[in-house]
């Protein structure tokens, strides 16, 4: 998501590395570069002139400590000042109560609908919440499948009446839920501009009968700078207490995060990350600022897994490691687990100095793990738990099975040895990591 | 300064009411770019260094890419310098003048659809996800019908929970047939069948659907190359047109769209979509700039009919209308 524009703030950073300290002169150059790397992010113009101003004056006017190079000074005031415009804390969305009830509203083709699997499935998952969805959305053709599509696939009960007239759907909506002990109801509704008077004025009424918990803006990380109209608009007529950030798996430099809330105060509160179901994450303004300044984001990664990973198995393979044991079995049930974690891509992201690797624009195309996968699936169990015996014929009926190349085998082997010796340098104190 | 007379005489000229569509469609898009135009015409009389900074907020307001803007600013600061220009009311000219040079650029421009004599023509229609191809579809299919053609619609977006319940409704709005498979079918699949029926039943247009995907998934943007071939094997030279639709707001991130789905299919014209908010959809005069496809529809709103296709000209006109009279 923001790497592109991490790498340029990091580009502009390392100029200052040359000087002794900074001065009126060298720092204009330096922040010609972050204005054009934060223009081309789709920050908001304003946004801009204000944060380049302000870390100017703050870095001529730092007293540079003596322990910290120019460098490392800028980065910090940098690293503060994007802070700030991120609104520097987590704020969480409200969840307590019997029953909370959300509307989620947004432009045509922002993400609404399968932002609402995402939300339900997260709060169900996370707060123990028995979600229930209500479909608002009457206009666009096929809207209200989809959503009772998602909501077959998680298992969640969608509230419709057709194409009736959505103040009273939802009205009626909450009422059913009330009945039926669910205390959590989303509302989908339909696409629509912050201009359109008429359809606007059905948010409000929806907003004026129902006791809203939060109203959400679902906003596109794609959008350019019509994005303040947007969400001052929506504003404007329903009072948000919150947006969500959708399609930051796309490679958007995500200026419009940087903007919503030192622009509107509106605080950002989940962003998605993928198609799938389980595709959305909290915004954390502080683990974001240490991504886009390529630091990584280790919490996030931990979380991560210890959300996904099954503890037993991973302690059962933990202490097969130890014992040196480790063998294709092992390795196959882990690359379940990795696929579990998301796109690769993604998680690599999340290290630290990914981007200095240059992995931060890796591509990985999951067919390649695939393979992995179905060479291994050929084997027989004793070939995989000894794939010492896999000589020439073995192979060629491998590779034949998983619809790979001899080639292929012979790499997967080849890696899965070499991890053996790395494993057993580990276990007998000789290894050092290679950073 | 002649391409700006050239300019004027074409509105003279052309069909009126095509003018008022752009016109109406428009009317919020210029609404706050053109006050914002003429505020600064009457704050600075004179040409300033704050005057080139606020016209340059201006464009970049607009979404027209930042590199655009860049050069676009250097060409106008030396265009006043050798031509001596001190009035800032002189410069709307020149301003107009190189916006219309950046996107023409000395080519040809047309927004006709490239039809199939022998045979059906295949337009495949492609872009990131929420953009409104299902939409646009319906759209182009309609004007298609009205024109007396036979219609075929390939539901190739088998991914997406209701996408081809939506396509199907939108048929059935139109009058136009749907093929379609089953949901989680494979795209290429779908496509394969739906245009073994188009050359049976001699169908005069096939617009195929395909799932909205981010430009950067490599395994997504490998089945739109596989999905192309498919139909080239089936149709040769098909797909006739490669539509990338493209929505209004998007902003700098337009031009790495252009790039990556020009790489995986034969992107031939863009459709820009949502001009009926507040949105400029300037990104197109950056990736014409920067990847040379031209815009050949617009998208003015939700109805069937909200199609016009695009004209350069009208559509700056539409944004400066108030200068240009």
């Amino acid at each position: 998501m923001f790497e592109n524009l991490g790498e340029r703030l990091q580009k502009a950073v390392k100029n200052i590395r040359g000087y002794g300290k900074i001065t009126e002169e060298n720092i204009s150059d330096i922040m010609r570069e972050v204005r054009m790397a934060l223009l081309e992010a789709d920050v908001n113009y304003q946004v801009v002139k204000e944060f380049t101003n302000t870390v100017k004056d703050k870095a001529l006017g730092e007293e540079v400590q003596r322990s910290l190079s120019p460098s490392e000074v800028f980065v910090k005031i940098l690293k503060d000042e994007l802070i700030k415009l991120l609104g520097e804390d987590k704020i969480p969305l409200k969840t307590d109560g019997k029953l909370n009830i959300y509307m989620l509203v947004g432009l045509q083709g922002s993400g609404k609908t399968t932002t609402i699997g995402k939300l339900g499935n997260y709060l169900r998952k996370k707060y123990h919440k028995k979600p229930m969805f209500i479909a608002c959305d009457v206009y666009r053709p096929a809207a209200i499948d989809q959503l009772k599509q998602i909501g077959k696939e998680l298992n969640i009960f969608v509230y419709e009446e057709g194409k009736g007239n959505p103040v009273e759907i939802a009205k009626k909506g909450v009422e059913y839920a009330k009945e039926n002990n669910y205390d959590l109801v989303l509302i989908d509704t339909a696409g629509r501009l912050h201009i359109d008077d008429e359809l606007m004025s059905e948010l409000s009424s929806i907003n004026e009968s129902i006791p809203l918990d939060e109203t959400i803006l679902v906003i596109d990380a794609m959008m350019g700078q019509d994005a303040i109209n947007v969400i001052e608009g929506f504003n404007d007529k329903l009072k948000l207490t919150g947006t969500i950030l959708t399609k930051l798996d796309s490679d958007t430099r995500g200026g419009v995060a940087l903007s919503v809330r030192h622009l509107t105060n509106i605080p950002i509160k989940l962003i998605g990350v993928s198609e799938k179901l389980d595709g959305i994450d909290e915004f954390d303004p502080k683990r974001m600022v240490g991504r886009i300044l390529g630091e990584g984001d280790i919490m996030s990664l931990i979380e991560k897994a210890e959300s996904i990973i099954d503890e037993e198995e991973a302690k059962e393979a933990a202490k097969k490691l130890s014992r040196g044991d480790f063998n294709l079995e092992d390795f196959l049930g882990q690359l379940k687990q990795i696929k579990k974690l998301g796109p690769l891509e993604n998680i690599i992201k999340l290290l630290p100095g990914a981007s200095k690797l240059g992995l931060n624009n890796i591509n990985i195309d999951p067919k390649q793990l695939a393979r992995i996968e179905a060479i291994i699936l050929s084997m027989t169990k004793k070939e995989r738990t000894n794939p010492e015996i896999i000589k020439a014929s073995r192979k060629i009926r491998i590779a034949k099975g998983s619809g790979t190349s001899v080639q292929e085998v012979n790499r997967l082997l080849t890696q899965y040895e070499q991890m053996k010796k790395m494993m057993k340098m580990m276990k007998s104190g000789n290894f050092k990591l290679p950073f | 300064m002649g391409l700006f007379n050239k300019f004027k005489d074409i509105f003279k000229k052309s069909n009126i009411d095509d003018i008022k569509v752009y016109d109406q469609g428009l009317s919020k898009t210029r609404k706050t770019f053109f006050d914002r135009l003429n505020v600064l015409n009457s704050k600075y009389k004179k040409l300033t260094d704050e005057y080139f900074e606020e016209l340059e907020n201006i464009l970049i307001m607009a979404d027209i890419g930042v590199n655009t803007v860049m050069d676009f600013m250097d060409r106008l600061r030396d265009r006043v310098k050798k031509e001596n220009i001190t009035d800032t009311s002189m410069l709307n000219e020149i301003i107009i003048d190189e916006l219309f040079i950046i996107y023409v650029d000395e080519g040809v421009i047309s927004s006709k659809l490239n039809y199939n004599d022998n045979g059906p023509t295949v337009i495949l229609f492609v872009g990131v996800n929420g953009v409104g191809k299902t939409t646009t579809i319906a759209k182009i299919a309609h004007q298609m019908i009205s024109e007396g053609k036979k219609v075929l619609l390939i539901a190739g977006d088998t991914f997406r929970a209701g996408a081809v319940e939506q396509i199907i409704e939108w048929g059935n709005k139109i009058g136009a047939k749907v093929a379609s498979g089953k949901i989680d079918a494979d795209p290429s699949s779908v496509i394969y069948d739906g245009l073994k029926v188009a050359l049976d039943e001699e169908y005069d247009c096939v617009l195929i659907d395909t799932a909205g995907r981010l430009q950067n998934k490599v395994n997504l943007m490998n089945e739109l190359a596989k999905i192309n071939k498919v139909i080239g094997n089936i149709i040769p030279d098909a797909p006739h047109e490669t539509m990338l639709v493209i929505d209004a707001t998007t902003g700098q991130n337009g031009i790495s769209q252009a790039k990556s789905f020009k790489e995986a299919t034969n992107v031939t014209g863009i459709v820009l979509t949502k001009l009926d908010g507040t949105a400029k959809g300037g990104i197109v005069l950056g990736i014409k700039e920067a990847v040379n496809i031209p815009v050949k529809y617009i998208g003015l709103g939700e109805k069937v009919d909200d199609l016009k296709p695009f004209d350069i000209e009208k559509y700056i006109y539409g944004l400066f209308k108030e200068m240009v009279e």
